[in-house]
């Protein structure tokens, strides 16, 4: 995961992305002789919140290390990342699913570490051409790596994992989690435990690479799960007989595809950076950090339930949406004094709007407030809920508040002497409707309603529905 | 009297003072260069006309009424292992032999912005691997006092450019020894800092927990003003040390009356060459005369020194030295060759039926990296690249670095045990007197054994002092070494003064 730094991790150049090719380079980051890396203290702090919200335990000493591998986007000849001392390790974040496709649980992480990006490279494969051009904008760019236990059971239980991530991600602030410009990625492994009358037996792993949604992670996995137990069929193979496997993703085809393995494993030669002190971390810091974190999704989904009334499906819904609409969504049950309504308000009114303009909170034209305002006519009983919809929607295209538009559209509250009145007057003008009542018809009242909004739109037919049985029974 | 036999703090004088310009002083040491160099190849690189152009700067400063840096004009010798801005750098090597940094190294920042005059770079050891200034693809520095020998290394054109009076400053850089073995060898003085004194940014790395910049000249005092110029804290070297300089050049004047000294049995035992245990055992005497109270220390694991600083160094080596691979700057070997080449094998294993061979035939940008690197290092960088890569493998490392590490620990332990006892060791620099060139070329073991009282300033992190103190029957400069404990600089240099206001060997100068 990137790290939403302004600047790199080892030296001051830019991290914004798509800029023309090579133009965020500096010494440092061209790994030129003689330049040195300085840590981005910033990087590191938005580290330890990350890790601190997945409940890491944060080391209180931690160093540096060189990865060496050859390649032409790593101009150093090794990778800046760290080995056998992460800032972090032993944490656990919760995942659940609200419509109940597997049992809420606890995936464990394993660590959490900081590392430098590697450059881009692109190959120009066409026959005849076969180019290669490297960019190092991304050069030395901050990347959180985090890594799990093998406590997820299915790519459902993995696409929530995912999911969950990027929500904590998203309300800490510490990454965009774009995954096309590459700010998150995924490399998932997998392997099968499979119930054999000798006992369980545990297929090959393989990692799966090259996967770029969600979406894909959970159809990859589905997909290698399926091809996992084919093989293992066919071949018998378990867990140890062959060397780890990578294969990557195929989206267009859906399909994994085995890649090209070196015949023998890699050896990193990690060693401690000379250039770079290790880093010490205060109990202080710690404290510092554990505080800034703020509410986390899962601590706001049980508020919501608890304090608001909310099912875990609703709040899940709304704190899924981040902190933004959730803060919407306080403010406006806390005003109302009721959650429910709120909520469904939210989910059928605004968020369909959201989505269908494809605005963010911030964009939408009604404010909290300003829907306050509104709902609170609705439950005063001075609109009806369908009313209340039109209003909201002129509120949304004109930018007015809920009274304005009320008065534009004429709409106002019908004086209960003048509904009396016209239920009156309607059941005088329909004597087949009082014969048909009186012989046990209640729906014959149906068609008196609909006259009663025809001739007034403002009046409340549940009122009138209730002033016409009057009516009648007094016949 | 030539302006070039002047020391850095007497041409100093003069050129506050006006008598002297800049230009003179520049001209003088061009002159000088032209005269000898050829027979010393001390300095791979001057260029004439930059020089004067800079020096000519100073000038109009000063014409001008503007303030004068610390150094105002002195010629400077650097040692070609420093970034200096769009000029080549090339650290002896094949490798860089036509590359050129596009920033200055902070020691050389510093140098220009206290308007030290820059005369040229240095020869070098290849990439400083070397205690002999022989592996430079530009052929080997000669000693000025016998020119059938070597100068030291691997600060060897740095200390035979002090030597030859082609400069009265020089920067040399010390990993293992390079700034104090060749000034012993080369009879002036060489001061290695404390590890984190003076900045390593755009010192081209060697092995980074151990490289450090320091000043070399004919004199204590001399070294005194350039450290002033060059210590100091710099934000873009995570190791440099944030703490106040002193004014070194003020401290030198104190007597040594009650310093304590201490002095290591086994630097005198078994390897030291006669004529230099005699001469160091002099200059010993000569402390004591100035007041100095001489104890016995023991630094025990002293003698695994070389054997810890051979795992270590190679290792930061072979890592540092990884981004030379042909790809963004630096040498590359011919590609429409080495595409040929690969054809040509492939066609061969196939005609010979080795299909397998052929298909594991390197991929071309496997070869390119195989050819660059093979092509652009020297002998002795590739023997440290394979030894340290082979200490940092799998199933090595701990047997090899992390064990190295803890010896490290023990010999810097050593030493802050030493020097709760005495105040600086004394001792030889090298085990004998500077050697034939060609004499070691083929005995790499040798020349590590070269290092042998050097290395565990460096593994400790501690400062050291190489200056003359005698000469063998054959007229060869004999050196004496002081360490002290971390930034302890002042005390080295004023003992190393206090030596030189005592005697006169620092002030001999050889016939070339």
């Amino acid at each position: 995961m990137q790290l939403a730094t302004e600047s790199k991790l080892f030296c001051g150049c830019s991290t914004e992305f798509g800029a023309a090719p090579n133009t965020q380079i500096c010494p440092v980051c061209l790994g030129m002789p003689g330049a040195l890396p300085v840590m981005n203290r910033k990087a590191f702090e938005l580290s330890l919140r990350t890790a601190a919200a997945i409940n890491c335990q944060l080391a209180r000493f931690t160093k540096w290390d060189r990865k060496q591998y050859y390649y032409p986007d790593l101009p150093k000849g090794y990778q800046i990342s760290q080995f056998d001392l992460p800032f972090s390790h032993d944490g656990w974040l919760e995942i659940s699913d609200p419509k109940g496709k597997f049992e809420p649980k606890r995936v464990g992480i394993i660590r959490a570490h900081l590392e430098e990006d590697a450059g881009k490279s692109m190959h120009d494969e066409r026959a005849g051409v076969a180019d290669s051009q490297i960019d190092l904008n991304r050069t030395g760019t901050p990347l959180l790596e985090i890594v799990s236990q093998p406590d997820m059971r299915s790519p459902a239980e993995a696409k929530a994992f995912l999911s969950e991530l990027k929500l904590l991600l998203t309300y800490l602030g510490v990454s965009d989690c774009n995954m096309q410009e590459g700010s998150l990625r995924v490399d998932g492994n997998i392997n099968l435990h499979i119930d054999t009358p000798d006992g369980k037996v545990a297929t090959p792993i393989v990692e799966i690479k090259n996967m770029n949604s969600f979406r894909a992670v959970e159809r990859a996995l589905a997909y290698e799960a399926e091809r996992l137990y084919e093989v293992w069929q066919e071949t018998g193979q378990k867990l140890g007989d062959v060397p780890k496997q990578t294969r990557g993703w195929d989206d267009a085809a859906n399909v994994t595809r085995g890649q090209r393995h070196k015949e023998e494993s890699s050896d990193y030669r990690y060693f401690p950076d000379p250039d770079l002190a290790p880093v010490t971390v205060t109990d202080a810091q710690v404290e510092q950090v554990l505080a800034s974190l703020g509410e986390l999704p899962a601590t706001l989904r049980t508020r919501l339930e608890t304090e608001f009334g909310l099912s875990p499906y609703d709040s899940d819904v709304l704190v899924n949406q981040g902190r933004a609409l959730v803060d919407y969504f306080l403010h406006v049950a806390s005003a109302t004094g009721d959650g429910k309504l709120a909520s469904n308000w939210l989910q059928q009114d605004v968020l369909r709007m959201l989505n269908e303009r494809n605005w963010d909170i911030a964009a939408f034209p009604v404010t909290a407030p300003a829907l306050v305002v509104l709902l609170k006519k609705v439950q005063a009983g001075e609109l009806i809920t369908s009313r209340a919809r039109e209003v909201l929607q002129a509120m949304i295209d004109t930018g007015r508040s809920a009274d304005e538009v009320m008065r534009e559209k004429g709409i106002e509250q019908v004086d209960e002497s003048e509904l009396v009145a016209l239920c009156q007057e309607l059941v005088a003008a329909n004597p087949k409707v009082a014969e048909d009542f009186k012989a046990g018809k209640m729906q014959a009242i149906g068609s008196l309603v609909g006259q009663a909004k025809k001739k007034n739109p403002n009046v409340n037919p549940g009122r009138v529905r209730e002033l016409l049985i009057e009516a009648l029974g007094k016949l | 009297m030539s302006l070039t036999e002047l020391s850095a703090a007497e041409l100093l004088q003069q050129l506050r003072s006006g008598e002297v310009s800049a230009t003179d002083a520049a001209q003088a040491c061009l002159a000088r260069i032209d005269q000898v160099n050829e027979r010393v190849n001390a300095m791979i690189r001057v260029d004439h006309a930059k020089v004067l152009a800079d020096a000519g700067k100073v000038d109009e400063k000063r014409a001008a009424g503007k303030s004068i840096g610390a150094l105002a004009g002195l010629p400077v010798v650097v040692k070609d292992l420093l970034c200096t801005q769009g000029e080549p750098t090339t650290c002896g090597s094949r490798m860089l032999r036509n590359f050129s940094p596009p920033y200055d190294a902070t020691a050389v920042a510093k140098l220009r912005a206290a308007d030290g005059v820059i005369l040229g770079k240095a020869n070098l050891d290849e990439f400083a691997m070397g205690g002999s200034t022989e592996s430079s693809i530009f052929g080997p520095t000669r000693n000025p006092w016998d020119t059938t020998r070597v100068a030291g290394g691997s600060s060897g054109g740095s200390a035979a450019a002090i030597a030859a009076s082609l400069a009265p400053l020089a920067i040399g850089t010390d990993t293992g020894g390079s700034i104090r073995q060749p000034a012993g060898l080369c009879g002036i003085t060489g001061l290695k800092p404390t590890y984190g004194r003076i900045s390593r940014y755009g010192l081209i790395a060697f092995a980074s927990s151990l490289d450090q910049i320091g000043p070399m000249a004919h004199s204590a005092e001399d070294c005194a003003l350039l450290l002033e110029v060059l210590a100091g804290h710099d934000p873009r070297d995570a190791t440099s040390v944030d703490r106040p300089v002193p004014k070194y050049r003020e401290l030198l004047n104190t007597s040594l009356k009650g310093l304590k000294l201490g002095v290591v049995k086994e630097h005198f035992g078994e390897g030291l060459n006669e004529e230099v245990a005699a001469a160091v055992e002099q200059a010993i005497d000569a402390y004591r005369s100035l007041g100095a109270e001489i104890r016995d220390v023991a630094l025990p694991h002293g003698k695994y020194g070389v054997a810890t600083y051979y795992v270590i160094a190679p290792s930061e080596a072979s890592s540092n030295l990884a981004r030379y691979d042909g790809v963004h700057y630096g040498y590359r070997a011919d590609e429409g060759q080495l595409l040929a080449e690969l054809d040509a094998e492939r066609k061969q294993l196939l005609a010979a039926g080795n299909k397998r061979a052929a298909e594991h035939l390197d991929t071309a940008l496997v070869r390119m990296y195989r050819k660059s690197r093979s092509e652009g290092f020297g002998p002795e960088v590739k023997r440290r690249i394979m030894l340290g890569t082979y200490a940092l493998s799998a199933g090595y490392y701990d047997a090899y670095y992390v064990k190295a590490l803890k010896v490290r620990r023990l010999i810097r332990q050593d030493f802050d045990r030493a020097f709760e006892q005495v105040d600086l060791i004394v001792g030889p620099v090298t085990p004998s007197t500077a050697f034939k060139i060609g004499e070691k070329t083929n005995d790499p073991l040798a020349m590590y054994r070269e290092d042998l009282y050097t290395v565990t300033a460096n593994l400790a992190g501690i400062a050291g002092i190489a200056f003359p103190c005698g000469q063998s029957k054959s007229g060869l400069p004999i050196g004496v070494q002081l360490q002290s404990p971390p930034f302890q600089e002042e005390t080295l240099l004023r003992a190393a003064h206090q030596f030189q206001q005592a005697t006169d060997w620092h002030q001999r100068r050889p016939k070339l």
